[in-house]
């Protein structure tokens, strides 16, 4: 594609000249308004509330099997959320409540899925890895690690195939960057200029594996390097960050230059699921995480000391979004269990 | 309000564990996501944060306590302006309070309900009437396969092929001749050699609502992308409640071509078979190849459509109607009889008619049926021509252990039983990875005289 050749080593340079930190190449972080802030501040409060209230209902024996929890993450989902436009798609692995909270599914349906529930958005037949919507592009919550990247492959493909000038998002962490099929993949998109932003979302372990421990070299933003893809590392705890990186990704595909690679660096508190004990890392390290850098937390600091929002309307705020939560707990303890006849419904249409 | 803090599960087959340590005492102030203690069970030691803000008001389980139950209330937690006389209150109707969400969240009873039946498959429709006089039309199954393709792309423009060599080489088995020049490089596209890669790339453009058809070289290439086809295509209906799936066709050269080796040798349709969400085809006849081809790209649900590399070549009429789909999930007698019956599919079927032709001169009579569609089973058909003869053989390519024929046996043995007059046989490829040498390849796979012998054996006329 005309263009293309000009236009790769432009990725690192033209609003990538402010060096931040570790952070390779990422573009330069712009201010967010009052209202973007505070948005940001809402909704990754929420997610973080919700998974919360996911991991006590887990404890409690009301949700079984598998449940990733995204505490710790939310600025990378909620970063790229503000960042996209409506028709963009979505498609990341099993950690995924909050990408569909984010992209405005309904809270209800998600932690009634969680529990199993007929009104789950799955009818609880999918669980806590796998739900979908069509109408808000959300295509899933996979469990195989590294398929949903063919996958969102694929839905850029439809976006090129239809001319729509949409961009699809196909979120993976540090481990998943090791498969084959995520290679397999970028060798297409390029070949084919597909509109596809890899998101690495790069927690630095993949379950209990630390990325030095699994990957020849570390920094996944230039895994795509040899396939002419440029990347960049982003702060994924700082949600102006991911939000900046996102919108010139988001230019980069649109037109026309094909897929972008934006690795993510993040951080999960909790284990790598529910019945994680975390004993690959210390305690120490969770709490510097915590206490330094938490994504929620800096911009409240930021809201407080610009006096865009006080005391007591942030903790007004925490009190609406843990109603919500507590409304969807309430769901999704009290709907019923799905009809036995479910159980041989949606196999072939 | 004063709130319960409960003993939580580490896994969901957690019942009991020990409190090993308060980290926070009673009169500390917590804040959500706080470590408030730790527990253990046998395998781990896992730290329980609050999930509230407010003051742990009292603990109500002194650290140290073994065989603490899952969700019996270990603390209460105040919130700001509570009395502490709160805490009292909470925990002496912790027992009434602990049990309340215990009924749902509990497994269910050692009277599992049992599981309703499946629903019975609705019957196939029979094939459209051709009407008497059709011209009919000598065509190789590969010609057949085409027009098929061409025709359905024709009608659909979300219709797309992709594979490797499909474009400008014109198909590795020539399948795609000239499609590339009617259809142009949009939708007819040579990928890398990557199935794993391009088939989760359909499956995904499939979920955006497209139609790809997958091209596998051969289906010995498929095991590379497999995942996608099971986990991803065949799934993601039922797992996303109905809302989501893959509407595409996954077809190509599939079981054992000649000299080819044991990598290059082998009939999947049994794999496929085995998972609900999928359907399988695999046809005999051009008519059949084209009919069936068409109907799978326009079913709404992923088809694996398992070709043959030794059939492509061959001729035999196609009836020259304007659109001829036929259903999928419908057998075909092909050749009525009385003395047994055989049932067979895809090159099975040309050791069963030189076994059918064989036999009819020796005065058995036997009742030929291809299956064309592997997943829905058409058992009815099968079922009915069982009852009529009493006997039953089956002739296929791929290896015995598991196959279709397998199935197939079991299903007439449960359903028909009443009416065998003899056990049924079968004729399969045999246990074997298909070996190089001529000789030795021409032993692994079946041939007309073992189908004669077996309708010999279960007709008893030996």
């Amino acid at each position: 594609m005309a263009g293309t050749q000009s236009k790769s080593s432009g990725g690192r340079a033209k609003s990538a000249t402010k060096a931040r930190g570790a952070m390779k190449n990422a573009p330069a972080i712009a201010e967010f308004s009052k209202e973007e802030e505070l948005n940001a501040y809402r909704e990754m409060l929420f997610i973080r509330r919700f998974e919360e209230k996911a991991g006590q209902l887990y404890g409690m024996g009301l949700i079984g099997g598998f449940c990733h929890l995204y505490i710790g993450q939310e600025a990378v989902v909620v970063g790229m959320e503000m960042a996209k436009e409506q028709g963009d798609q979505m498609i990341t692995s099993y950690r995924d409540h909050a990408h569909m909270l984010a992209c405005g599914m309904d809270p209800k349906g998600v932690m009634a899925e969680l529990t199993g529930r007929s009104g789950g958005l799955s009818k609880g037949k999918g669980g806590s890895m796998h739900m979908f919507s069509k109408e808000k592009e959300f295509y899933g919550g996979h469990g195989i690690v590294g398929a949903q990247v063919a996958l969102g492959t694929g839905l850029a493909f439809a976006n090129r195939y239809k001319e729509n000038g949409k961009v699809s998002m196909a979120f993976f962490g540090d481990g998943a960057a090791n498969q084959g099929q995520i290679y397999e993949s970028f060798n297409m998109a390029k070949l084919w200029n597909l509109p596809v932003i890899y998101v690495i979302e790069n927690n630095k372990y993949g379950m209990g594996t630390s990325i030095e421990r699994a990957s020849s070299t570390t920094d996944l933003s230039q895994r795509g390097a040899s396939f002419g893809i440029p990347g960049v590392q982003v702060d994924g705890m700082d949600v102006r960050a991911v939000k900046a990186a996102t919108d010139y990704a988001m230019d980069w595909c649109r037109t026309g230059n094909g897929p972008y690679i934006l690795e993510m660096i993040t951080y999960r508190y909790r284990g790598h699921s529910m019945s994680d004990p975390a004993k690959y890392r210390s305690k120490d390290e969770v709490q510097k995480m915590r206490s330094e850098h938490d994504p929620i937390e800096q911009v409240r600091a930021r809201l407080l000391e610009k006096e865009w929002a006080s005391e007591d309307e942030l903790k007004a705020l925490d009190k609406e979004v843990r109603a919500v939560v507590a409304a969807s707990a309430e769901f999704a303890t009290n709907d019923p269990e799905p009809d036995a006849s479910e159980l041989y419904t949606d196999i072939l249409l | 309000m004063a709130v319960e803090i409960l003993m939580p599960a580490l896994s969901p087959t957690m019942e009991e564990g020990k409190l090993s340590k308060w980290v926070k005492k009673e009169g500390d102030t917590v804040s959500a996501g706080d470590v408030i203690a730790e527990i253990e069970t046998d395998k781990a030691t896992m730290e329980v944060e609050a999930v509230d803000e407010g003051i742990l008001g009292k603990i109500l389980v002194a650290e140290g306590t073994e065989e603490v139950k899952v969700n019996s209330p270990i603390a209460v937690l105040l919130e700001e302006g509570d009395d502490a006389s709160a805490a009292d209150t909470v925990a002496s109707a912790a027992p009434v309070a602990a049990a309340a969400p215990a009924p749902v969240a509990e497994p269910a009873p050692a009277a599992t309900p049992a599981a309703p039946a499946a629903p019975v498959v609705s019957v196939a429709p029979a094939d459209p009437e051709i009407p008497a006089g059709t011209k009919m039309v000598s065509m190789t199954v590969r010609e057949a396969l085409r027009d098929a393709m061409a025709e359905e792309m024709r009608r659909n423009e979300n219709v797309f092929l992709m594979g490797e060599e499909v474009a400008q080489y014109q198909g590795a088995y020539k399948i795609s001749q000239g499609l590339l020049d009617e259809f142009g490089e949009k939708r007819v596209i040579d990928t890398p050699i990557t199935e794993h890669g391009f088939t989760g790339l359909a499956v995904g453009a499939a979920m955006a609502g497209l139609n790809p058809i997958v091209e596998f070289m051969t289906f010995n290439f498929a095991m590379q992308a497999i995942d996608h086809i099971i986990n991803s295509a065949a799934k993601t209906l039922y797992m996303s409640g109905g809302q989501m799936g893959a509407p595409m066709v996954f077809r190509g050269a599939n079981g054992a071509a000649a000299r080819v080796g044991a990598q290059h040798s082998q009939d999947y349709a049994a794999w496929y078979a085995s998972i609900p969400g999928l359907k399988v085809v695999q046809p005999y006849t051009a008519a059949d190849a084209k009919g069936l081809l068409k109907a799978a790209i326009r079913d709404p649900n992923p088809v694996v459509f398992l070709e043959n590399e030794i059939l492509y070549g061959q001729h035999f009429d196609v009836p020259d109607v304007e659109d001829l789909v036929l259903p999928i999930g419908k057998a075909k007698v092909v050749r009525e009889g009385t003395d047994a019956t055989m049932v067979s599919w895809s090159i099975g079927m040309t050791y069963a008619l030189q076994a059918v032709d064989e036999l009819a001169k020796q005065g058995v009579s036997v009742e030929l049926i291809d299956l064309r569609t592997i997943r829905p089973l058409d058992m009815d058909t099968v079922l009915a021509s069982v009852r009529k003869t009493g006997r039953l053989v089956t002739v296929e390519e791929a290896f015995p252990i598991c196959s279709v024929s397998a199935e197939i046996a079991y299903q007439v043995q449960s359903e028909a039983f009443d009416w065998l007059d003899a056990p049924i046989l079968r004729v399969t490829g045999k246990d074997v990875p298909m070996p190089y040498a001529a000789n030795l390849e021409k032993l692994a796979l079946p041939n007309a005289k073992e189908v004669i012998d077996a309708v010999k054996a279960v007709t008893y006329t030996a």
